[in-house]
């Protein structure tokens, strides 16, 4: 099955991960980086990718909404990095490790 | 967007490259697409050839891979071929019968680095699967899906509905939740090449959509999230035609064993190409610059009804080598169309058979497999005819 967690809710000490069967990368001729998987593509805004990056199974949500943070301290990141996550659930990008 | 094709309007890139590395095939599928003159087209691209093209695809922003026949099985380098394709950054996609695989050889395509297998069924009982594949293959390709599942793929499974088949949506969805599938492709025939003969035997009656249809829909709803079932309804039941290939030399390009780019893997039977082969001419050229891949580019080059159509951009006219078989002209609409002036002989044909069917009249007719020895002897008595 796709998404044996598929219930599951996000957390903070969730450590999301790109799906195994998904592909995340940049691709020069689009211009942005994308989600690739069976027979499929999805091109993805700045944003999504800065946070997909870091779903690379070495973070927790904390960790990402911190890093990011950082790196944009004039926004208030927290829940369009939550809710950003819990889509990208849906979808099957990422599993939940 | 301008899509005119010259060098100075920018035409999308090649998204999904399909090489189709074989025409040779253990199975004898009566609704295979590969052409029926396939006995003709026995010399097959070397490996060099294909790393050449995939390389300069992928240059060109091609990102999905698919590998498929004929049975690509049957090519001894596609594990050298596979591991090429993934170092390039592609998405890399096996469609298979899953004939002439064993699990060492899942394994091996797994450190090759391919992505996904695609594992074809032709049923969901062993009896009317070996039935229509013309030879025992159930028993395997279960072995085969699980496999797959085992050495960590995405499991896709792909089912090619027809007469025969659409009454057991309900057993084939059944059989996918038991190997755990991933996703499951309920795909609809599509009728060219070995197909397009056999259609008598093939195009499914009106109930028996409506029942695979609400079939789906409930396993659909069911599996949310856990399973996608793709399911649509075949053109020949609509009265709008659908967006073929995306458009013509949008995002897809086919390249033949024999290497001819095709726009789409049925296109070989458009008379008036000039069919490029990989061997003479760069894939950039192929694609941006070549008179076949501009042929049916944007709008341009059609006819009523569809010029004048408000919902032209909608489905670009429909499918050029459907109007071709069905009307002998590329350039007129798809008679899907209801705006068609062909739409009414379609529609005579679906509901001459939904009114027969079931009935010896229609089931005992032959029944064309897919092999050589039968496309010999199409190809022999289409030289008679001619001559």
């Amino acid at each position: 099955m796709l998404n044996d967690d598929v219930n599951q809710k996000l957390t903070l000490e969730i450590i999301p991960k790109i799906a195994s069967s998904h592909r995340f990368q940049w691709e020069e001729v689009q211009d942005c980086h994308v989600i690739l998987y069976p027979e499929g593509m999805v091109k993805l805004g700045d944003s999504s990718a800065e946070i997909l990056k870091l779903c690379d199974g070495g973070n927790d949500v904390s960790a990402i909404i911190k890093t990011l943070q950082q790196q944009y301290p004039d926004a208030d990141l927290d829940n369009d990095i939550k809710k950003f996550l819990e889509v990208a659930h849906e979808n099957g990008w990422i599993q939940y490790k | 967007m301008k899509m005119d094709g010259s060098n100075t309007n920018k035409v999308n890139p090649p998204l999904w490259l399909l090489a189709e590395l074989t025409y040779a095939c253990p199975l004898q599928c009566p609704y295979c697409s590969n052409p029926v003159e396939m006995a003709n087209f026995k010399k097959e691209l070397s490996t060099e050839d294909w790393i050449r093209v995939m390389r300069e695809a992928r240059k060109m922003g091609s990102t999905q891979l698919g590998f498929s026949g004929g049975e690509p099985l049957t090519r001894p380098d596609l594990e050298e071929l596979i591991a090429e394709a993934r170092q390039l950054g592609y998405y890399t996609n096996l469609i298979t019968s899953g004939v002439g695989m064993d699990e060492k050889r899942v394994k091996a395509f797994k450190q090759a680095g391919l992505d996904h297998i695609q594992v074809s069924f032709q049923a969901s009982s062993a009896d009317l699967n070996n039935f229509i594949a013309g030879t025992d293959a159930f028993e395997h390709k279960l072995e085969m899906a699980r496999a797959v599942k085992k050495h960590g793929y995405p499991m896709v499974l792909c089912f090619v509905l027809h007469r025969q088949n659409e009454p057991y949506v309900r057993e084939i969805l059944d059989l996918a939740v038991s190997l755990d599938a991933d996703y499951v492709e309920l795909a609809t025939t599509q009728y060219y090449g070995w197909a397009f003969h056999n259609k008598d035997y093939l195009i499914p009656t009106r109930e028996q959509l409506t029942n695979a249809e609400t079939v789906a829909k409930e396993f659909q709803e069911k599996l949310k999230g856990k399973m996608k079932i793709f399911y649509v309804i075949p053109d020949y039941f609509e009265d709008r035609p659908k967006k073929c290939m995306d458009g013509w030399g949008a995002i897809f390009l086919t390249i033949t064993p024999d290497g001819l780019a095709l726009p789409c893997h049925a296109a070989r039977q458009l008379p008036g190409l000039e069919l490029p082969n990989v061997q003479d001419h760069s894939i950039d050229w192929i694609w941006n610059d070549s008179p076949d891949f501009n042929k049916f580019r944007g709008l341009d080059w059609m006819k009523e009804p569809c010029r004048t159509c408000p919902e032209k951009e909608k489905d670009l006219g429909g499918c050029r080598c459907q109007a071709f078989m069905l009307t002998g002209d590329a350039t007129n609409a798809d008679p899907v169309c209801s705006k068609s002036p062909h739409h009414q002989s379609l529609v005579d044909t679906v509901e001459d058979i939904g009114r027969i069917a079931g009935t010896p009249e229609l089931e005992e007719r032959p029944v064309l497999f897919r092999n050589m020895q039968n496309s010999k002897t199409i190809i022999k008595a289409s030289e008679l005819e001619r001559a």
